[in-house]
Parts: C-alpha cells; sequence; structure tokens
C-alpha cells in the first residue's frame, strides 16, 4: 500500500486499540508487543472499513539480534493492497501468538517457520516440523546455523550402523573417534576466501 | 429427452474418429505421430540448449577462451572448474590449461553463455551423453570439450554467422586504426566480403 | 475362546491408518498422506510433506540475483514461465526498474501459454486419475508438444525456460515464432470443442465429480486458497485484474465463476480458463509493437550479474500462476546476494483444506479431489 494508505490503517488502529503500540518501518507496520497482535489482525479483518480477509503470507526471518516474523494482509472483498504486519522476537525466547484462529492459512505456513527459524507460534493447533522430519535438530534457515557433513561419521552413527550389522570401514572408525576425543561436531566448513 | 449414457455415447464416437482418422491424416493433423528412434530422428531446433562447449578457430590451439574465469564465476551450480596457463617464464598466458566442466552438476541454464565477453563459451545440442561411471565419468576436460568454428555453425547457423560477423568487424576496425595514414589523405580498410 | 467371541462380535469395525504413500502414481509426485479409513470412508486424513525440500530458498541467499532465475523455473515445473514471471516483478519492484512495451507483450504472450499448457496437464492428469486411462491425457498431451516446440524455439528449452531477465525478456520473437503461435491460436479451439464433447457431458464423469469434494467461499477466502480452486467456490478474485500488474488491464477478458465449489466445478473453471487465455493471446498478438526487449539500464547486469546490487529494502511481488497466488518475497541488504527469499506456493497453501474436503467421503474420490487442487511437488516442498 502507498505510505498514505498505512498512515490512515495506523491511525485507525491507534484510535480504535490505543493500548497497542505501533511503529512504521518502511511501508509496513511494526507491533511492538507480540501480545497484541491476534487483536490488531481480528480488527483488521472485522472492521467494514478494511475488511482484510486474506492472509497472503506469513513468513519468518532471521536478522541477527531478532528473529521477525512478516505477514502480508489483502482484502479479497474490497480488492485492496497489501498491509505488511512485523513482530520482533529475541532468539532467546521466539513466542509468537499464532494467527491460526484468525486465518487457517496461517496454519501451515506458521509450521514452515517454525520448522526454518524456530519460531514458536502459541495457540496453533498442531506445531511440528513441516519438511524436516521429527528428531532433526536445528533450524536451517537461521544464519547460524551449522551443515552437519553427510559423508563423516559421527561416534553416535557408527553405534548405531554397528546396532543393526554394518560394517564400517576402519579409517572411518578413527576420524570418529578422533571427533569425539575433540569434543566436534562433524561440519562442512565453508573455505575461507572464496574462489573467485 | 436424452438418454441415459447418451454422453458415454457421444465420447465413444468421438475416439472412434481418432482411430479411423490417425490411418489416412498427416502427423500434425491428427495422423500418427511416432518417430521412430533412433533411426529416424526429430528436426534440430536450433535454440536448443543442453551443454556447453568451447569454440576454436582452426585448431584446437587457437582456442578463443582466455580463462578470464567469469562463466566460473557466473555458473549458477558451479559446475566449472578453470586454470590459467602459465608459461615457462612464469607469466599467465591467456590460454587455459584446465577447463573442466561436470555435466553430472550442470543445469544447461545457459548462463555461461550469456555472460563470456570473448564468444567463447556456447550451448551445443548433444544430448546424447553418457558416462560408464556416474561421479568423474562425466567430467568433461578441455580437449574434450573443444569443437570447432565449423562444427558450431553446422548446430546453430544464424548465431554463427552473427558472432562470425562481428569477429570480423571488430578485427577490420582493429586493422583500420593501426594502418598507417595513405596517400591523400585517408586510410582504406580493405575491401571485406558481403555480409550473408 | 478368544476367536470364538471374535467372530461374533464382527459388526465393530476397526479404523485403519494407510499410507497414500510418496511412492504412488496418482498424487502428482511424491507426496504422502496418512488416511484413517472406516471401511472405506476416510474419518481422517493428515498430509505429510518435506520429500522433494530441496532447500530453495537457502540456496538463493548465496547466489546473486540474476543466477537465481533458473533455480525459480525448478519450483512449479510444469510451467516454468510463471515463477520466472514473478521473481522479474519481485525484483522490478525492489530496484525500480522498468520494463520497455514489447517485452511486456512478450511475457504476457509467454504467460498465457504457460497457463494452457498447465491447465490441460492437469484436466488431462485429472481425467487419467478418474479411470480415463490415457486417452484424454494423449489428446491433451498432442496439444500440449506443439506448445512446448514452440517454447523449445524461442526460450531453449521446453521445460525449464529462464526466459524472463530483470527489465525485460532474454530474446526476442521473431516472425516466424509470431505466425506459429497464431497456428496454434486459431487450432486450438477445435481442439476444445472435440474435447468437451468427449467429457463435459459424460454420465460417469458427472455422477463422480459433482457433489464431491465442496467447499463453501468464505472458507476459502479464510485459509488462503487462491486460483481456479477459489473461483469454483464463486469468489471473484484473479490477480491479473486486482494488481492490474503488467498489460493485463489492456486486454479484455472476464474470469469465469463456478456455483457449487465441486470436483467438477474446478475442472470446468479451467476449461474456461484456457477459453478466455486464448483471446487474451489473440488480443496480444494482434497488437504486439515494435522496440526493445529489455531495459537499457539492466543490459550491463546480463553480462556482470555480480555487480547488480538493488537498494536496502524488501519487496512482495505476486502474480496470478495457473495454480494460484505465486508469491515472492525478497528481502535486500545491498549486498549482490539476497539477505532473505521467501515464495509463497500456492500448492502448499492450498492443501490446507484438503482434510476437510475429504472427510466422508471414499477413499477413491481423495485421489480425485486432490487431482482438482493441483498440485505440484517442486512448489509445496519447495
Amino acid at each position: 500500500m502507498s505510505p498514505l494508505a498505512i498512515e490512515e490503517v495506523k491511525k485507525n488502529l491507534e484510535a480504535r486499540l490505543p493500548d497497542v503500540k505501533l511503529r512504521l518501518v518502511g511501508d509496513s507496520l511494526l507491533i511492538e508487543n507480540p501480545e497484541d497482535l491476534p487483536r490488531v489482525a481480528l480488527f483488521l479483518k472485522e472492521n467494514p472499513k478494511f475488511l482484510f480477509d486474506y492472509l497472503s503470507s506469513a513468513t519468518g526471518a532471521d536478522y541477527l539480534t531478532f528473529l521477525e516474523s512478516v505477514y502480508h494482509l489483502y482484502s479479497m472483498a474490497q480488492k485492496q493492497g497489501p498491509v505488511v504486519l512485523r513482530v520482533r522476537v529475541t532468539k532467546n525466547n521466539p513466542r509468537i501468538p499464532s494467527l491460526a484462529p484468525v486465518y487457517r492459512s496461517a496454519e501451515l505456513q506458521e509450521r514452515e517457520a517454525f520448522d526454518t527459524f524456530g519460531i514458536i507460534y502459541e495457540g496453533h493447533p498442531d506445531l511440528r516440523r513441516l519438511f524436516m522430519w521429527e528428531e532433526f535438530q536445528g533450524h536451517p534457515l537461521r544464519k547460524d546455523y551449522e551443515q552437519e557433513d553427510a559423508e563423516v561419521l559421527e561416534a553416535a552413527d557408527i553405534a548405531w550402523l554397528e546396532a543393526r550389522g554394518i560394517k564400517i570401514p576402519d579409517e572411518m572408525k578413527e576420524k570418529a573417534k578422533t571427533l569425539q576425543a575433540a569434543g566436534q561436531r562433524a561440519i562442512t566448513r565453508k573455505p575461507e576466501k572464496p574462489r573467485n | 429427452m436424452t438418454i441415459f449414457g447418451w454422453g458415454v455415447f457421444k465420447g465413444m464416437m468421438v475416439t472412434l474418429k481418432n482411430f479411423l482418422t490417425s490411418y489416412f491424416r498427416k502427423p500434425d493433423e491428427g495422423g500418427i505421430f511416432t518417430v521412430q528412434y533412433p533411426e529416424e530422428r526429430e528436426k534440430a531446433i536450433e535454440n536448443f540448449r543442453n551443454f556447453p562447449f568451447l569454440v576454436y578457430d582452426g585448431s584446437p590451439e587457437k582456442i578463443r577462451c582466455v580463462a578470464c574465469g567469469i562463466c566460473e564465476r557466473e555458473c549458477p551450480p558451479k559446475c566449472i572448474h578453470i586454470e590459467m596457463e602459465i608459461d615457462v617464464a612464469g607469466k599467465p598466458t591467456r590460454k587455459p590449461a584446465v577447463f573442466d566442466i561436470d555435466y553430472g552438476l550442470c543445469m544447461n541454464c545457459g548462463m555461461c553463455e550469456e555472460v563470456c565477453p570473448f564468444d567463447s563459451i556456447f550451448m551445443d545440442h548433444a544430448f546424447e551423453v553418457t558416462a560408464p561411471e556416474r561421479n568423474e565419468g562425466l567430467v568433461r576436460n578441455k580437449k574434450e570439450l573443444s569443437k570447432s568454428n565449423e562444427y558450431f555453425q553446422k548446430v546453430r547457423p544464424t548465431l554463427a554467422s552473427s558472432i562470425d560477423q562481428k569477429r570480423k568487424a571488430a578485427e577490420e576496425k582493429k586493422k583500420a586504426a593501426a594502418a598507417p595514414q595513405g596517400v591523400g589523405g585517408q586510410a582504406q580498410p580493405p575491401q571485406g566480403q558481403e555480409p550473408k | 475362546m478368544e476367536i470364538i467371541n471374535a467372530l461374533k462380535n464382527t459388526d465393530e469395525t476397526q479404523i485403519l491408518e494407510i499410507n497414500f504413500g510418496p511412492q504412488h502414481p496418482s498424487t502428482h509426485g511424491v507426496f504422502r498422506m496418512t488416511i484413517q479409513l472406516e471401511g472405506e470412508k476416510i474419518c481422517g486424513l493428515k498430509p505429510v510433506f518435506g520429500y522433494l525440500h530441496r532447500n530453495h530458498e537457502q540456496i538463493a541467499e548465496n547466489l546473486p540475483y540474476a543466477a537465481i532465475m533458473p533455480y525459480t523455473d525448478r519450483l512449479d515445473y510444469v510451467n516454468a514461465l510463471a515463477n520466472n514471471f514473478g521473481y522479474a516483478l519481485t525484483i522490478e519492484k525492489l530496484a525500480g526498474l522498468e520494463v520497455p512495451e514489447r517485452a511486456e507483450y512478450i511475457r504476457v504472450i509467454m504467460a498465457e501459454l504457460a497457463r494452457v499448457v498447465n491447465h490441460i496437464t492437469v484436466i488431462g492428469f485429472m481425467l487419467n486419475d478418474l479411470g480415463a486411462f490415457f486417452t484424454p491425457l494423449l489428446y491433451a498431451f498432442r496439444e500440449r508438444e506443439r506448445i512446448l516446440d514452440l517454447f523449445e524455439e524461442i526460450t531453449g528449452s521446453r521445460l525449464m525456460n529462464n526466459f524472463f531477465r530483470f527489465g525485460g525478456v532474454k530474446r526476442d520473437l521473431t516472425n516466424a515464432n509470431l505466425a506459429a503461435i497464431q497456428k496454434i491460436v486459431s487450432k486450438f479451439p477445435a481442439f476444445l470443442k472435440e474435447f468437451e464433447a468427449l467429457l463435459t457431458k459424460n454420465e460417469i464423469l458427472c455422477m463422480r465429480c459433482q457433489n464431491i469434494g465442496v467447499l463453501s467461499g468464505d472458507t476459502a477466502t479464510n485459509a488462503g486458497i487462491t486460483g481456479p480452486v477459489l473461483r469454483a467456490s464463486g469468489v471473484n478474485y484473479d490477480i491479473r485484474k486486482v494488481d492490474h500488474y503488467s498489460i493485463y488491464d489492456r486486454f479484455d477478458f472476464k474470469i469465469p465463476l463456478g456455483e457449487k465449489g465441486d470436483v467438477y466445478d474446478r475442472f470446468y473453471v479451467r476449461v474456461l480458463e484456457i477459453r478466455e487465455s486464448l483471446k487474451i493471446l489473440e488480443q496480444a498478438l494482434a497488437k504486439i509493437p515494435a522496440g526493445e526487449i529489455i531495459n537499457k539500464k539492466s543490459l550491463p547486469l546480463l553480462k556482470m550479474p555480480r555487480n547488480f546490487k538493488p537498494p536496502v529494502g524488501e519487496a512482495y511481488g505476486r502474480v496470478e500462476s495457473p495454480k494460484g497466488e505465486l508469491g515472492f518475497y525478497v528481502v535486500s541488504d545491498g549486498t549482490p546476494q539476497p539477505w532473505r527469499y521467501h515464495v509463497r506456493a500456492p500448492s502448499l497453501i492450498n492443501l490446507t483444506v484438503l482434510e476437510e474436503m475429504c472427510l466422508g467421503q471414499k477413499i477413491a474420490d481423495a485421489i480425485i479431489i486432490l487431482g482438482s487442487i493441483d498440485i505440484v511437488l517442486g512448489e509445496t516442498d519447495r
């Protein structure tokens, strides 16, 4: 939406919900307190002036010091342009109330944000990983995620394989023992300088 | 009033019509369009891009590539590996010593052809590419990748002729700029052939 | 004794949980559903994703913007041109690039051809899933082959086109290409007539598709469903008409709407959309002007993609892909690589209502309902 229209939405929100603190970031509304998110979304959905009844995209982003969850709302009834809502949380306590009770399209998209960023949505009916398998550790799209090396076995992997009767060559066992003694995990290292 | 089953009957008539006309219609109009590959082949389409190849003018030593490394940098899956040749004095010559393309990684996007500033790498039509092993067998080195300009003219006539024209015009401009001022003041460019 | 007791209580049924597994000819890719059955009726359905997850978003965070274009082809691999369109539109919004006239017309022509290809493929496969074993599918594929040969001449590849660039398109259309498109467009209605005679009033199709998998308009809006599935439920929302992106507001075309929201409506809305796309194609072919095909400012970008640094900011660009709303959310931090890149995939979101539509139906109907939603796993799992 154009900056003028976002100003109008912000004024309306501040008039109707006076205790919600908002801030304009670019063309989007930043909701300072994550707990206010469902109220703001419900207001935008049901107010007859706006009728933003369609949540197009709910995604996450990692900005190194904080995690962010971004929502794009459109109106199918009145064919109006996007309103972008943002919510920021820290990495130590990434809890945001879920928009799934308000918009059903957030169900699968919030599961994806949980899988890839680790943002925990409270009130989501079924919050589990979407793409990765259940026992996967880590959140891949965070900037500090370290990729496991697929070709080097660790001591725990060797124990699991040998318990199922698979023979492991000796050099792989030696490498795993050195890693375990050093207390490290098998991580791929990016080259220090890219080739070009 | 239509009897029950009339829609199915009409559908069967369509199938029957297609079946009977396939005997005497041309392939484009509803006849049999199967091409008995490999004895017959379809006409090759010039713009089809499959794997890349390098062009040389005349003999494989006169390869157009100068080992600048731009295609290596821009290749999205990073399947090109180039090393410039260093002559006995330690100075880099402008020729590649090693030019490897891993056909197993190449995704036929054509970015290398788009970014090459020296008109030396182009996309080939060859799709019957086989190798005895899965990983090493598909890496093609400089000797296998170099193909002559005549081959280039054969598979991609319009592109090859326009590249040839461009190179000829650039050469003539260079010769005209380097030629000494003749009697009368005007340096005459040599009479070139008419463009095709 | 236990056996005799068990035999006495034979009117108790158990809930059977089966795996509509990743390997299945009718799931349009590696898609898994765990279905709980009571006899032959479905009482629970949970889709499981991730079998084709290729981490497209993280790959894109390490590549320059122009190099991501070949990867976007592989998202919705049935019609790669729609994905290219969405991505090019988003980056043009982010960097403020304008597109010349002729390039806009070429983009619309290629996008509508891709829409025709996609809808024929979907209808053909849906009929294949119904049991009309391959005959309507191969009739549809005959027409699709003509269009794919055309794509090969213009873009270089039948499926993975990689044709759009920021600020225009890669290669111009020659007069021979335009004549070939005109020939396809004029022969297509005859094929559609034959297809409709084969199928639309077919009693078996009607009995198997009508009143199956009904979806109401309000549920669809709330669940974020877009595309032909939404329009078959009666909601008039087409991004080509709402957002006025590219030059779609110069063409005169209608939006077909359904009434009941069942499988038959979704199938028929797609047939009508093919007709509307043919109308757009005829108008575009008549009016296409001469001119450049790419913005002059982005020509150096074609030679050195690593130097393209869009301004700091974010953009969300969306297009009406044949499957729904395809959105790209790109956050740029001034470096040649994007900071955050997200694809809003219609196939994933449209599956939110799969369970609700399938409850109470028989398992053979679940296959048809899945086919009518039109998913492709490259997009769902990215």
